[in-house]
């Protein structure tokens, strides 16, 4: 019996290394947003949201970076979110089962865990470089191609999940495809769809790579969108890197408002998902 | 008879003829497929453009070096001498420790997720480990730099340089000042981002396994592990290698957490402390001091070109495989 004791064993042995490798994963969780907490919470005073940018030593906000990240996340949504539905919806109504569709669906696969940082490398090459400059416009463009695969991704697979049954019963009272498509399909899945959009909103405003040649960052105020525009992602990552402490400060009260942010539209859209279901 | 049908009264409550009424909205119909097809279509050339643009800005560098270019281990900004070696090294080498890190993680907390876990723990902690992906990346950056980089300096690099670095070969590695930047140092906070995603697919995998096999195991008296390793494991193999390259795919791009922590020092080192570069963390770093039209801008992009060919390789594979497994 002896080797059923060694069995037994392993087995308990097993199970104890794994739920502490699933603690390990809370605690680094727990970890990076007690850090947040601790050096962001301090640094986290009304200046952050009344003031510009300003040199070292000046009590300087980000008052700039926090409305250019509003201004090229909005614009990012308002490009990126149409095509994302339209694309996602030709997925699951008319690509199922095309050749075409099947391609469309392995490149958005593809667009979806591809660098970051060569999209932004893309838009420089193919709007910044031949259209005068760095600006918000590019930065948004450079955004809105990080949310089309999210929304696609998410509008497709919710859009299956819709009954055929229902499509049909709407198909059979002889409406047209349109209205099927907006007015049942979409409908039914919306919850489904606002969740991919709040989660695609929740990359957005966390990426940095793509806007370092896209936007590239603006110290004093602007909403001029063909100017260079500041973001708070570029912020932190100008203010983390200096050697002065006021600014490292402000990068970390920025960390913070941030991270709060990606997390706060991630649990909100698995709340909205999970309350449908 | 067909009088009557024809000269129906316009007033009778019907609709219209059913034989000559035109379907209600068909231009409409007309408009919005053409939209979806030319939305589905737009992702397909929004790949292909950013293929082309990139090699196409990459195509001086190419000219100028031919296929040196891959393995020659110079980034010399004053020479004009350029080569993508380092990186294309930094690159692989950092996103391989990655997975190395975050794979035994992952099957240790898909087991745990799957088969220990009360009922009512899995949903919560599933989430939880899910938002270490939602967190920026640049937050990892920060993470790693003012935290794991003094800990990893303080705690983890002199120990290993004592005891490791002297043993011959595999003591290459652990050579230099102990720094606490460096290849191993984003190759762990790579692991921890790459973690949920790994996660997240082998537990969608696992729970694919037919219920009758796991019963059959445990009833010839397989303890919970055993079937873990044995049936659950096996069953989903295919997918689950597709989920580690996923992670790989991940790491390779992944650009502003490494560029904090590797120390952005384009020279070629074996050592897992030495200061070293990855494609991304050099676009990053060198790309505000390159001047429009000059070789080293040509030289980023295509950096940039390559790093594209490998991250399409490894990702295409990924899919591949998790597609294969969900079709048998």
């Amino acid at each position: 019996m002896s080797s059923l004791a060694v069995r037994r064993t392993k087995d308990y042995a097993v199970k104890v290394i794994s739920t502490g490798f699933a603690v390990v994963a809370l605690f680094l969780l727990v970890w990076i947003l007690f850090t947040l907490v601790q050096k962001g919470l301090p640094a986290l005073t009304t200046n952050v949201f009344t003031k510009m940018t300003l040199p070292p030593g000046h009590n300087g906000g980000l008052l700039n970076a926090i409305v250019g990240s509003l201004m090229q996340i909005g614009l990012a949504m308002v490009i990126g979110t149409p095509i994302g539905l339209f694309a996602g919806t030709f997925l699951a109504e008319n690509g199922r089962t095309s050749k075409l569709g099947h391609i469309t669906r392995f490149v958005n696969d593809i667009l979806l865990s591809a660098p970051s940082i060569l999209v932004g490398l893309f838009v420089y090459a193919f709007l910044v470089n031949p259209f005068g400059g760095f600006s918000g416009w590019a930065g948004a463009v450079a955004l809105a191609i990080l949310v089309i695969p999210v929304v696609v991704r998410t509008t497709e697979d919710m859009l299956n999940l819709v009954p055929v049954g229902l499509r049909e019963a709407a198909y059979a009272l002889g409406a047209p495809r349109w209205k099927v498509v907006t007015m049942v399909t979409w409908r039914a899945a919306r919850a489904g769809i606002m969740t991919g959009i709040l989660l695609s909103i929740a990359r957005a405003a966390g990426e940095t790579a793509p806007l370092l040649f896209t936007s590239l960052g603006n110290n004093s105020w602007s909403t001029d969108m063909s100017a260079p525009m500041a973001s708070l992602p570029i912020a932190i990552y100008q203010y983390a890197g200096s050697p002065f402490d006021d600014w490292v400060a402000l990068a970390w009260a920025g960390a913070l408002l941030i991270t709060m942010s990606v997390l706060f539209l991630n649990v909100i859209s698995r709340l909205v998902l999970s309350r449908t279901k | 008879m067909d009088a009557t049908l024809t000269s129906r009264p316009e007033s009778g409550g019907y609709a219209g003829d059913i034989r000559t009424a035109k379907p209600t909205g068909r231009t409409a119909d007309k408009v919005f497929v053409g939209l979806l097809w030319g939305c589905g279509i737009f992702v397909l050339v929004l790949l292909g453009l950013i293929i082309a643009m990139l090699f196409r800005g990459g195509l001086p560098a190419f000219a100028q070096f031919g296929l040196d270019f891959l393995w020659t281990p110079a980034w010399n900004p004053v020479t004009e001498n350029f080569g993508a070696l380092v990186m294309i090294y930094g690159t692989i080498f950092s996103a391989i420790i990655a997975v190395v890190i975050a794979l035994p993680l992952s099957f240790g907390i898909a087991f745990f997720l799957t088969e220990i876990a009360p009922q009512a723990l899995r949903r919560p902690i599933g989430v939880a480990v899910q938002l270490l992906a939602a967190v920026p990346s640049i937050i990892y950056g920060m993470w790693g730099f003012f935290i794991i980089s003094p800990l990893m300096a303080a705690y983890v690099q002199p120990p290993l340089i004592e005891w490791l670095g002297p043993i011959p070969l595999l003591g290459a590695l652990f050579q230099g000042p102990a720094l606490g930047g460096g290849m191993l140092t984003a190759g762990l906070i790579m692991a921890v981002m790459i973690l949920p995603f790994i996660t997240a697919m082998f537990v969608e995998t696992l729970e694919s396994t037919p219920p009758m096999l796991k019963e059959s195991a445990y009833g010839v008296g397989a303890t919970t592990f055993e079937v873990y390793k044995n049936v659950s494991v096996p069953y989903g193999k295919t997918a689950m290698v597709g989920a580690v390259m996923l992670g790989l795919g991940r790491a390779l791009g992944e650009t502003m957490a490494v560029t904090f922590v590797i120390g952005n020092a384009t020279r070629l080192s074996a050592s897992l402390f030495a200061p070293g570069a990855t494609i991304a963390s050099t676009i990053a770093n060198e790309f505000p001091e390159a001047a429009q039209g000059s070789l080293k801008l040509d030289s980023l992009l295509a950096l940039g070109f390559i790093l594209f060919v490998i991250s399409f390789i490894v990702l295409a594979l990924s899919r591949f495989l998790v597609r294969s497994n969900l079709k048998s």
